[in-house]
């Protein structure tokens, strides 16, 4: 019925099944040289961000301002054992919601979600972790599996939706973060959730039994020092899995045919509206996990607060556009934006330049993998017409 | 004579419509019959007046209990006329009238016995409703031209930003015209990426959003907070419309208020009327439908597109200068995902500037209703009455706009050949 009568070409461009590696060699180097260009720009906005050495006209001193400020960042990132940590706990998350986003792009679905999943999730393990009375082991695969099945549900809702009244993933999603926002603020003043004694929104604190080991325990440091836990292991499992999943399964395959073109899905044989939900569970799974670990073993010190899944869901979605919805490339981003968060935490203690600065960076690094032929541009390098970047949209339509 | 195929075709999407208008009658019919039941079983639980207070001390008097009954009573029998035989034509303002009476009943039901500012919160809820106008129509500027705007919160937020930050150092007009020159060269920033490079519209708005985002506070926090002088600009006034603010009721509603509400409503039935009849509203139309045929007819799509985008920029940026002019100064993240709404408020409202208007103003008056109530004990956690528009939305969309027509070639780069 839907003729295509002139749909203006946007056939999906094919994924190379083997990439041969001189193009690889290219992508990474196109990733470095984005990472090269944001930092640039970005130098340029600190240099002209202080108004005491612009209206001086103190050059050196702006420059001086910059070299010190991304010195902090790289050793903020990796000039430590602590460093190394901080870019690991801050990466955990990313990874889990990155992946959700990813396995939801390979199958033609923009999740921005993952904020309401790490939400359900992290609920769930949060109850289970305090509430129920296990040893160790088994205590902390309960709260996870928990986690994992709530973030499902609320992402499966939105596959439902999608499948069964065409309504658009983009609004669902947004619609129901508030809503989980919403829900979270006020599970966290009931009685089954509050801490006692206390009258804000707060969890009570869950079991030790529950909580995720930290990674470098055996060194016997204090904990603030080095937070790291086992969430990120469990993360780059994931990562494994989902590599699995979108390579090797046929699940994976019928993903990647319903993403890459859902009439040859349907012609295939393929039922999408199935696959739809169970790409939006497998998604909203990933980031339930996320929520878990966030619970279990993150910053949050084994509670949940009205805000603990802060912004994890919309960087998810910067980590999984950077790292081009692979598993190995999201996995990357998340650690790259690990650092910049680690790093930035240290330039702001140190330089005193605000942190909001990731932000544009991260900003900026998008925007030139995304748009290759920029990048080409400012640096004057030859165009291989290999890629142009990713054609994701396809419409409000069902 | 018609073909056999063409007849069994015809009849069996005539089934297959009729099938899913039965659906949706059906559900329709057990949504009114719960809401009676809510309205029976809860809202019939206080007694006495509830007092809602007009303006000028004027006020009226509604019995909660015998109303709830009569509104329970008249959604029962909504609901059996409905699964019956359906209402026809009638559904949607059917469906409008129930949602207004039964948000009434809880009002009496919330206030009793005691009294409640009804038309100040009307009033607060046009001014909430006010940026997501902006912001909605500017997502709809963009679409209709064939060009996704997921950036409008970044727009938003540059407008709000810059009219602080101008507004404070020269004066707040100044500071909102360059709110409207910034919004503008994002928009530009996001067409040029979108048409010169091709790159996918969605993840341009998303790096606007980002961006701005990031800019934003990282200025707010350097620039900003070294000097409050730098961060400190008059609120507006509101504008009272000579005789028509007189009005009982209505008046101050509509008429007591700045003059950003007065432009977005203007801008509203403006872009309406120019979408059905101006040589522009045809030509965009067109782009955002069938770029090629348009291309064919001599119009130049991705010219017409960035004019599009840029001043959609603008409008956006006017809409961020609102948060200046209402709250005074520039807070880290202010717009806080409105930019979101309002492109929720666009597909709600099917791509049509009234329809925005109608959703952006259901929001705002969920967002009065929910700082009202929080004075009132009701027992009904704000938080629920903070979810509804967004659970509303959810079914919005689910049940009615679902496979609406959104501009066919919307996302789409085109290419003239």
């Amino acid at each position: 019925m839907t003729a295509v009568i002139d749909s203006p070409s946007t056939a999906p461009a094919a994924e190379p099944r083997h990439s041969p590696w001189p193009q690889r060699l290219s992508s990474l180097r196109l990733v470095a040289l984005a990472l090269f260009t944001a930092l640039l720009f970005s130098a340029l906005i600190i240099a002209l961000s202080d108004l005491d050495k612009l209206k001086r006209g103190d050059i050196g001193g702006m420059l001086t301002n910059v070299k010190d400020s991304y010195s902090a960042l790289a050793t903020g990132a990796f000039g430590s054992l602590r460093g190394w940590s901080e870019t690991i706990t801050a990466a955990t998350p990313l990874i889990f919601a990155g992946l959700s986003v990813a396995v939801a792009f390979k199958a033609g679905l923009f999740n921005i979600g993952a904020t309401g999943q790490v939400f359900a999730g992290g609920m769930a393990a949060v109850w289970v972790g305090f509430a129920v009375n296990l040893p160790a082991a088994p205590h902390i695969i309960l709260a996870m599996t928990a986690g994992a099945v709530a973030g499902s549900l609320w992402g499966g809702l939105v596959g439902l939706l999608k499948a069964r009244t065409g309504a658009h993933e983009v609004i669902t999603t947004i619609m129901l973060n508030y809503v989980a926002t919403f829900a979270v603020l006020w599970l966290l003043k009931t009685t089954a959730f509050q801490a006692h004694g206390r009258s804000d929104a707060v969890s009570r604190d869950v079991a030790k039994s529950a909580r995720l080991p930290f990674l470098f325990g055996f060194l016997h440091r204090s904990s603030i020092d080095l937070r790291a836990h086992l969430g990120f292991v469990i993360a780059i499992a994931l990562a494994v899995f989902v590599w699995w999943l979108l390579k090797k399964s046929k699940l994976g395959f019928q993903f990647r045919t319903l993403g890459a073109n859902p009439e040859a899905a349907r012609y295939a044989g393929m039922n999408p509206g199935r696959l739809t939900i169970g790409a939006m569970m497998i998604a909203g799974g990933l980031a339930g996990l996320g929520g878990g670990s966030e619970i279990l073993g993150g910053i949050n010190q084994g509670h949940a607060t009205a805000s603990f899944a802060g912004n994890i869901g919309f960087d998810a979605i910067a980590v999984a556009l950077l790292g081009r919805s692979s598993p190995w490339g999201t996995t990357a981003a998340a650690i790259l934006f690990g650092a910049l968060q680690a790093g930035g935490q240290e330039m702001q203690l140190q330089v005193h330049v605000p942190i909001d600065l990731v932000l544009v960076i991260r900003a900026l690094i998008v925007l030139f993998v995304a748009a290759p032929s920029l990048t080409r541009i400012i640096w004057r390098l030859k165009d291989t017409g290999s890629d142009t970047g990713t054609q994701l949209f396809k419409g409000w339509g069902s | 004579m018609r073909e056999p195929t063409q007849v069994y075709l015809d009849a069996q999407q005539a089934i297959g419509r009729s099938l899913e208008q039965i659906k949706r009658a059906r559900n329709l019919g057990i949504v009114y019959l719960i809401l009676a039941a809510v309205t029976a079983w809860r809202l019939t639980s206080h007694a006495g007046t509830a007092t809602f207070n007009l303006s000028g001390g004027r006020s009226f008097g509604v019995a909660a209990a015998p109303l709830a009954w009569i509104v329970a009573a008249s959604l029962a029998v909504m609901g059996g006329v409905q699964l019956a035989r359906g209402l026809g034509r009638w559904q949607s303002a059917a469906l409008a009238a129930a949602a207004i009476v039964f948000i009434f009943t809880l009002l009496a039901w919330a206030a009793a016995p005691n009294s409640f500012a009804f038309v100040g919160m009307l009033t607060q809820g046009i001014t909430y409703s006010t940026p997501l106008i902006f912001g909605a129509m500017a997502g709809i500027m963009c679409e209709r031209s064939g060009i996704v705007n997921i950036a409008i919160e970044g727009l938003l937020l540059s407008g709000a930003f810059t009219s602080a930050l101008v507004g404070s150092v020269v004066s707040f007009w100044v500071g909102v015209a360059a709110a409207v020159v910034v919004g503008a060269l994002f928009a530009w920033l996001l067409a040029w990426l979108a048409i010169r490079f091709k790159v996918d519209q969605v993840i341009v708005g998303f790096f606007v959003n980002f961006f701005v985002l990031g800019l934003t506070s990282f200025l707010g926090n350097r620039i900003l907070s070294v000097d409050e002088a730098y961060n400190q600009v008059r609120t507006l006034k509101p504008l009272n419309i000579p005789l028509l603010h007189k009005i009982p009721v209505i008046g101050p509603i509509l008429f007591e208020q700045t003059i950003f509400v007065y432009i977005a409503f203007a801008l509203v039935f403006v872009l309406a009327w120019a979408f059905a009849s101006t040589r522009w509203g045809l030509r965009t139309r067109a782009i955002g439908e069938h770029p090629r045929a348009a291309d064919t007819l001599g119009v130049n799509v991705n010219r017409l597109r960035y004019a599009n985008v840029i001043a959609a920029g603008g409008v956006a940026g006017f809409g961020g200068a609102w948060w200046t002019a209402n709250v005074g100064r520039f807070n880290e993240n202010i717009t806080n995902g409105r930019g979101f709404i309002a492109l929720a408020v666009v597909i709600v409202g099917r791509w049509s500037p009234t329809g925005a208007l109608a959703g952006a103003l259901v929001f705002g008056f969920f967002d009065a209703m929910e700082s009202k109530l929080s004075f009132l004990k009701t027992g009904i956690p704000g938080e629920f009455i903070q979810m509804t528009p967004y659970l509303a939305t959810i079914i919005v969309v689910a049940g009615f706009v679902g496979r609406s027509r959104a501009p066919r070639a919307a996302g789409q780069p085109y290419e003239s050949q």
